[in-house]
């Protein structure tokens, strides 16, 4: 039972300490605080650390950028961050608060892929699909007393909104980091040495600048197989497709994750077909099994939508000539030809490919793997003998451990931590994941077959619970009862392995359970949290009230539920 | 649904093929010609709606097991069909491709209609196509000689064959949008046949829509037609009066309304008669002090009619079919403030003119306190309607929904009478108009019921007893 101590030790420490960092994180676009350290020790999920007592000094750093802490050793900064995306943008506000003295280096925007090129203007287009798809639902409209007569929209007006919001998101983080003192450099940067970066803006002359800690936080970019021809008009990724310059009639998704789904749900509410090129046997690979079948009733099946899967689109021309986009299906296992598909356009969503070009690690004897940048388990960059760099971090999509936006985050503040002397690990498996689709898709933790797998393993058994949204009366109230929500659990420790939600607002919902298992809640005790009545919340509520647990010898000494007590 | 696995062998009587168009004379010269090169003789066969059980008259298809153009081998189960009794698998007794289903999922054909077309082989797809359009038009197109059984067997047309797209339109690369084949699978459509109007010659989904006869269903409905959109189907809201006071209905107003809407679906028509009523007045002087109206008088000579005349104590509930009641329940209109209920009496025909008299008053004094239970005012088989007291000489009663007739009665009045000898008399005459539901009862009925009805009050002694 000592490691139950130790939780509640360590919970309600962070609680204490969170309480007073809020205050100093509540900024535009502010910190996030993902894997939560906890003070006392005995959980190796949770950071081995420490006593914190640097807020104060923090706060004072804020204003001045690091001449409290002071950079000492002759460096021009004490952190160097390469990349001004959402994993650089937490990082950078993080060092501040520990009093680093901080530059940020970005060629391109400030925001990255997330803000300019993916989350957030995904999210502008996702929140107009899901208004048509509610204005143009009929039955749904009328079931609730409601008469709207012939929606349209106006695509010039639709695609302004998107990207509206990502200029708006990015000055919001552009002024965030200046007003912290952050020094926003720009140029491409580059790392010519041990704790050196040089960096410059074609036309200008290169600089050159010292640094204890340097991190890597370059992303991504789309992932463009061979033999397909991105025109940017009628074949394009999803940096074009944000731009949302034409609704085409038809247009063929090549890749069934996050992002092909996504933009299925757009592209279907605006009035396109779609067709689905997955390459391996299934829709949605990524997703919990059961949830990608329910996801396929929910998303797939009743629209305007069909699929081909096993077939890699072994070559794709973009619309010329009077000629339609001709995408060529090969069979993923033969390399037979099946067949050809003639549509208006085709998006290519088969994922992202880190970008570490140009970076100079060969500089530093390091070696990037498929472009990846290989780290260790504390995002430190391993050269090409195996061995740690010292002062170099990866994190974000360049070392392609978890390819979010928030989990990029995550890992920078996690190297913050460790460079102001905190050692700090990540528990990547407390990490959300979400896909904005109408209703929405979340899931935290291990699916099924990961979790059954690791029980093997293991030695342990793996219990399943599932609710129904068509339960719950806030769901019913808003008409929109489809959707599960799954716990994977072990029935003798009641921890959580994971939770999948696919539902109304089921990208909101999902933070109960990954804070659950970021603290090492169990559901024996997370089962007793009270849950504002009708909310969707009840959905997980009803989801831990469920989970059983197997009678032990050994727990009866004390007991977990607590009646008698109260 | 229980789903009996009946094999049951299909029908199938063997057509030889026919051209279609009205140039060629017949199907032998056709058939010459395409004899020489080909082994397999055209073949087009009926599935017919087959006989489940001794007393299946027609039955329903349930489900098409096998799609138009799905190519279906002896034994396969083709359709499923629900007879009176119960859904069975039926299956075909041959080979063939299922060119065109005549009578599609959710519809009914009489047993031995054809329902679908199979033909033997792909060339004779557009020949069995031409064959459905020839079947759902009712009649052979142009020329070809009709052998009567074609005519004879032709079911009640069947909506989605009858706009079955140009046959031939085979040379477009058959590619079709992701919408377009989810519908040609829902509605059986070929999407081999379909010419392919979208960008690109691909077949979209108006295209199969089209293909399978289905109006564009405009899904965004055109604004232009929303402003009449409300609940009740009543006429257009007119526009308001300017200075005019609104007064909303009250419920009772509000359900009068609706009935005396719903009453316009009903084809009615009239029938007058005079009625001598001076006994009736004597009768009424006698029997007046011992609390009997003339309502409950009029009331008990109807009910007695009624029960000889059946048919006008009857209703009409589904279009289908007589309902003839096992009781008669007189409605009498009564005018109450603010609005008209109906308050009835039951079992008129049996009770006595105090004990009718004894309830009406009962009846009346909870009308007027609207207190009327629903059974006591929505009961009536026959209604009553009197304004005779207000010296209305006639008028014209709205039959209400759920009754075959109702009866308006004006006021007795004296009247000169002439008698078969030549005599002229005064006598009190009240003239009585019935209203009634032509489709159950016509006007013989109506007039033997009112004969009946003005025998009993010319000679109304009977009344009392």
């Amino acid at each position: 039972m000592q490691s139950t101590a130790a939780v509640s030790v360590s919970a309600s420490a962070t609680a204490s300490r969170g309480g007073a960092r809020s205050e100093a994180a509540r900024r535009p676009g502010g910190v996030r605080v993902c894997g939560l350290r906890g003070e006392a020790l005995t959980c190796p999920s949770l950071r081995i650390s420490q006593a914190p007592a640097r807020l104060a000094v923090a706060r004072a750093a804020a204003a001045t950028n690091g001449a409290v802490a002071g950079s000492g050793g002759g460096f021009d900064y004490d952190l160097v961050i390469i990349g001004a995306g959402v994993g650089g943008h937490g990082a950078a506000l993080h060092a501040v608060e520990e009093g680093l003295k901080t530059a940020i280096i970005e060629g391109d925007v400030v925001g990255g892929t997330c803000v300019n090129r993916g989350c957030v203007p995904s999210k502008a287009l996702l929140a107009v699909s899901g208004r048509m798809r509610e204005l143009h639902d009929e039955h749904h409209m009328k079931s609730m007393g409601l008469q709207v007569s012939s929606p349209g929209y106006d695509r010039q007006g639709v695609a302004d909104h998107a990207n509206n919001l990502a200029s708006k998101i990015r000055s919001n983080l552009t002024n965030s980091m200046k007003a912290l003192g952050v020094d926003i450099l720009t140029g491409v940067g580059t790392i010519v040495g041990k704790q050196k970066v040089r960096y410059g803006k074609a036309g200008f002359p290169d600089k050159e600048i010292t640094a204890r800690n340097i991190i890597i936080a370059t992303g991504s970019v789309p992932f463009v197989p061979k033999g397909i021809e991105i025109d940017g008009k009628t074949v394009f990724t999803s940096d074009h497709a944000l731009k949302l310059e034409s609704v085409p009639d038809w247009i063929a998704i090549v890749g069934s994750g996050y992002i092909g789904l996504e933009f299925s749900d757009v592209y279907t509410a605006l009035g396109s077909e779609v067709t689905f090129v997955e390459a391996l046997d299934q829709l949605m690979p990524g997703f919990d099994p059961e949830i990608a079948k329910l996801a396929q009733r929910v998303l797939i099946n009743p629209r305007k939508i069909d699929y081909h899967t096993g077939v890699f689109a072994n070559k794709i021309t973009p619309a010329k000539d009077g000629k339609p986009v001709l995408i060529e299906l090969i069979d993923a296992k033969t390399k037979e030809h099946k067949e050809t598909l003639e549509v208006d356009a085709a998006l290519i969503a088969t994922g992202r490919a880190p970008f570490t070009k140009g970076l100079g690690l060969e500089n530093i004897n390091v070696v990037t793997q498929r472009g990846f940048v290989p780290v260790d388990e504390r995002m430190r960059v391993m050269d090409a003998d195996g061995n740690v760099v010292p002062n170099l971090y990866c994190i974000g999509d360049a070392n392609g451990k978890l390819m979010l936006a928030h989990a990029a985050s995550a890992q920078g503040i996690s190297v913050v931590e460790q460079i102001s002397g905190k050692d700090h690990i990540l528990n990547h498996l407390s990490i959300p994941a979400a896909c904005f689709t109408h209703p929405e898709i979340s899931m935290v933790g291990l699916t099924e077959p990961q979790a059954r797998e690791k029980a093997d393993k293991e030695g342990f058994e793996v219990n399943i619970v599932k609710t129904s949204f068509k339960a719950n009366t806030k769901a019913l109230a808003e008409n929109e009862g489809d959707g599960i929500a799954k716990l994977i659990y072990r029935p003798d420790t009641g921890e959580i392995l994971g939770v999948h939600i696919l539902g109304l607002h089921a990208a909101d919902l999902i933070h109960e359970a990954s804070n659950a298992i970021a603290l090492g809640t169990r559901v024996q005790d997370i089962k007793f949290a009270v849950h504002a009545h009708p909310t969707l919340s009840e959905v997980l509520d009803e989801l831990f009230k469920a989970a059983k647990l197997q009678p032990r010898e050994g727990r009866d000494s004390k007991p977990s539920s607590h009646p008698n007590r109260c | 649904m229980a789903t009996a696995p009946a094999p049951l062998s299909l029908s199938a009587s063997t057509l030889p093929a026919r051209l279609r168009a009205g140039a060629v004379p017949a199907g032998a010269r056709w058939r010459q010609a395409r004899r020489g090169r080909m082994v397999v003789r055209a073949k087009i066969r009926e599935i017919f709606m087959p006989a489940l059980s001794s007393t299946m008259t027609e039955g329903k298809i349930v489900s098409w097991s096998a799609g138009e153009g799905d190519r279906v081998s002896k034994g396969d189960a083709v359709v499923v069909v629900e007879s009176d009794k119960a859904d069975m698998d039926v299956e075909t007794f041959h080979d063939g491709i299922v060119a065109a289903v005549l009578v599609q999922a959710g519809e009914s054909a009489p047993v031995g209609a054809p329902i679908a077309l199979l033909a033997e082989s792909e060339e004779e797809v557009p020949l069995a196509l031409s064959k459905a359009q020839e079947l759902s038009n009712g009649q052979p197109q142009q020329a070809p000689p009709a052998p009567t059984e074609d005519a004879a067997a032709a079911p009640p047309p069947p909506p989605a064959p009858a706009a079955a797209p140009a046959p031939v339109a085979a040379g477009t690369k058959g590619i079709a949008s992701p919408q377009a084949k989810k519908l040609a699978k829902q509605h059986r459509v070929d999407l081999a046949k379909v010419t392919g109007t979208g960008p690109y010659g691909r077949i979209t989904s108006a295209d199969v829509e089209a293909a399978a006869g289905i109006q564009p269903k405009s899904k965004p409905a055109p604004a232009a037609a929303a402003p009449s959109v409300g609940a009740v189907p009543q006429a257009a809201v007119l526009p308001p009066v300017p200075g005019a006071t609104v007064v909303p209905f009250t419920t009772m107003q509000a359900a009068v309304s609706k009935n005396m809407v719903e009453s316009l679906a009903v084809p009615t028509f009239r029938v007058g008669y005079p009625i001598v009523t001076d006994k009736l007045d004597e009768l009424y002087e006698k029997v007046k002090p011992k609390g009997v109206t003339m309502t409950v008088l009029l009331a008990k000579a109807a009910a007695m009619a009624l029960a000889q005349h059946p048919v006008v104590n009857a209703s009409c509930r589904d279009g289908k079919s007589f309902t003839y009641n096992s009781n008669i329940n007189i409605a009498v209109a009564v005018a109450i403030d603010g609005g008209l209920i109906t308050p009835v009496l039951q079992d008129a025909d049996k009770l006595d003119i105090y004990l009718l008299s004894q309830n009406w008053k009962d009846l009346v004094k909870k009308a007027r306190a609207k207190q009327l239970q629903p059974n006591e005012y929505s009961s009536g088989t026959f209604t009553l309607s009197n304004l005779g007291m207000f010296a209305v000489d006639q008028f014209d009663a709205i039959l209400p929904p759920g009754q075959g007739a109702i009866m308006a009665v004006g006021a007795s009045k004296p009247t000169v009478v002439a008698d078969k000898d030549g005599f002229f008399s005064v006598k009190s005459k009240m003239l009585v108009n019935v209203t009634a539901d032509h489709r159950i009862v016509y006007g013989a009925d109506l007039a033997a019921f009112l004969q009946t009805f003005a025998k009993i009050l010319e000679d109304p002694e009977s009344l009392t007893l």
